[in-house]
């Protein structure tokens, strides 16, 4: 099976476009199909989040069906929160069954952040071993050793946290997960450019794909929350300050004219291979920041 | 040490109703040591209990109480063997183990648990408890610096903190430290970082089939010499 359409472009050294889609809480998939439609040929591939902060949804392998099917190029986000490593492998060979071959792979926020908090957390695995464990079904075994029927290939990617307040046990994992064969990273949301050019002139050493998170923020007060919820967020105070100058009903202007020029300035100063927009529930307005950002919409599959 | 806290008494109310005389159990060891099932909470217990019956009014039972030295090994439960004839249940202050070694050795007798068994871990301060140990089977506490992930870890992972770390502490509960931060401190001090680095493995969890039985190595060695010896 060739590479993934994402993969090739990884190997191309074009500056990368990814998002990503929140499925929605029940059954009824329409507007989530509206923001595939409306995403799928903006962007290089669109992610569809595993049950995002805890919080029980349609599931991504379901989202990203829907991506194929719209003609999309999907990301599968697998966490472990939920899933034994029998699930995980099943999941897996679903996946690659239908042609999803894209995978980024993340450990999962608590079962405590989320809105099932008496749920059994499962975490059999963890994202490096998650990595390892594509690694070991591609090399034609399961993880007990038995042999899986058929061949697998998959292009596998991780998360990474350049503005952690205390990186170094943050990097030592992250080398862990390019030794486990991480292709690409999609970095945690990213607001002060200083900490992204501090970890690239680090992680340029290795053979992986860097893409900064960027996070689309709606107000001030959605900033503040965030970093009081949400695990692993830390908005910092310039952008708050920024987001609480505006008049009332324009913080959502603010949020996209931030992440414009957040990836303006990534792209212009070459900082890393791309980036991935996070729209957290406002996902109609990436072909506006793209737009603001002077991103030709979809660089390379125009012809 | 287990580490346990007391039901709250409407749950022991309501659980003893079908019974008229009822025992209060309490264990010397663990449950002493924790506040929630020694002597004094024994005593605690079964004046609440007389005070709560004498409120209602109409509620007839008779409380007795007795307080063995432990209750999780059936050598010490022989003491009670004249005791339970008079009694219709025993509600136990010993954890989970003491009640069942209760229900093992008298077959014929409701027990009931009076405290909710939550975790093996020790004193921080005084009336703190911390859990530190989750019997996994295969401790891991060389490669992470005394410092079990397994426990301390709210996904007990083992290659190192998730993103969700923010000022040390845990994502799923501010007030708790992020044990990755913890193991990775101590590593860097002890100039072992390196352990660190290495990449763990998926647990193995038949390291403890549940239920899992350990036979002393001692008596099986003085057996298996008498074998060869024989
Ligand atoms: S690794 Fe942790 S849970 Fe396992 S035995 Fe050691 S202290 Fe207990
Ligand atoms: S914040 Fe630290 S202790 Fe909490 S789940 Fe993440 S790694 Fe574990």
């Amino acid at each position: 099976m060739a590479n993934s359409l994402f993969e090739e472009k990884l190997n191309s050294n074009e500056f990368l476009v990814t998002t990503e889609i929140g499925p929605p809480k029940g059954a009824d998939v329409s507007e989530m199909v509206h923001h595939i439609d409306l995403l799928k040929d903006n962007v290089d591939a669109i992610n569809i989040t595993d049950h995002q902060s805890s919080v029980m949804r349609f599931p991504s392998l379901g989202g990203c069906l829907l991506v194929k099917e719209r003609g999309g190029e999907p990301i599968l986000q697998v966490t472990c929160r939920d899933r034994n490593r029998l699930a995980l492998q099943a999941d897996l060979l679903l996946a690659y069954s239908r042609d999803i071959c894209n995978v980024l792979c993340l450990t999962g926020d608590s079962i405590d952040v989320g809105d099932h908090k008496e749920a059994k957390p499962v975490f059999d695995a963890d994202s490096v071993q998650l990595l390892r464990m594509i690694r070991t079904m591609e090399s034609g075994k399961d993880m007990s050793g038995e042999d899986l029927k058929g061949a697998l290939k998959f292009c596998i990617g991780a998360s990474v946290h350049p503005e952690a307040d205390f990186i170094e046990p943050q990097l030592i994992k992250f080398e862990k997960k390019v030794a486990a064969g991480a292709q690409f990273f999609q970095t945690q949301g990213i607001f002060d450019l200083a900490s992204l050019r501090r970890f690239m002139q680090y992680a340029s050493q290795f053979d992986v794909r860097i893409l900064a998170g960027i996070i689309v923020l709606a107000s001030a007060r959605m900033a503040r929350y965030m970093n009081d919820n949400v695990p692993g967020i830390i908005v910092s105070e310039a952008i708050i300050d920024e987001l609480a100058g505006v008049e009332k009903g324009k913080g959502l202007e603010k949020g996209i004219e931030i992440a414009a020029r957040l990836i303006k300035t990534i792209k212009e100063e070459n900082l890393c291979h791309g980036v991935h927009i996070m729209a957290v529930g406002n996902e109609r307005i990436v072909p506006e920041i793209l737009e603001q950002a002077k991103l030709p919409s979809m660089p390379t599959k125009a012809q | 040490m287990i580490v346990a806290e007391q039901k709250p008494l409407e749950e022991i109310r309501r659980m003893i109703i079908p019974y008229e005389r009822v025992l209060i159990l309490g264990c010397g060891t663990c449950m002493t040591v924790c506040d929630a099932g020694g002597e004094r909470e024994v005593s605690f217990l079964h004046s609440a209990l007389r005070v709560a019956q004498a409120k209602s009014g109409n509620e007839t039972h008779t409380f007795s109480e007795y307080t063995l030295k432990r209750q999780c090994d059936p050598e010490f439960l022989d003491v009670l063997d004249d005791k339970i004839d008079d009694v219709d249940t025993v509600l136990s202050l010993g954890c989970g183990i003491g009640v069942q070694a209760l229900a093992e050795r008298f077959p014929a007798l409701p027990v009931l648990p009076g405290v909710n068994t939550s975790f093996m871990g020790m004193a921080k301060e005084l009336g703190v408890w911390d859990e530190r140990c989750a019997a996994c089977g295969d401790c891991r506490l060389e490669e992470t610096a005394g410092i079990c992930p397994i426990t301390r870890c709210t996904k007990g992972i083992l290659n190192g903190p998730c993103a969700g770390t923010k000022n040390g502490k845990c994502e799923a509960n501010k007030d708790m430290d992020c044990a990755w931060v913890l193991i990775y401190k101590r590593l860097e001090r002890l100039e072992q970082l390196e352990k660190m680095r290495r990449y763990y493995p998926m647990r193995n969890f038949r390291a403890i089939p549940r239920p899992k039985r350990i036979t002393s190595k001692i008596s099986v060695d003085v057996v298996d010499v008498g074998e060869d010896n024989g």
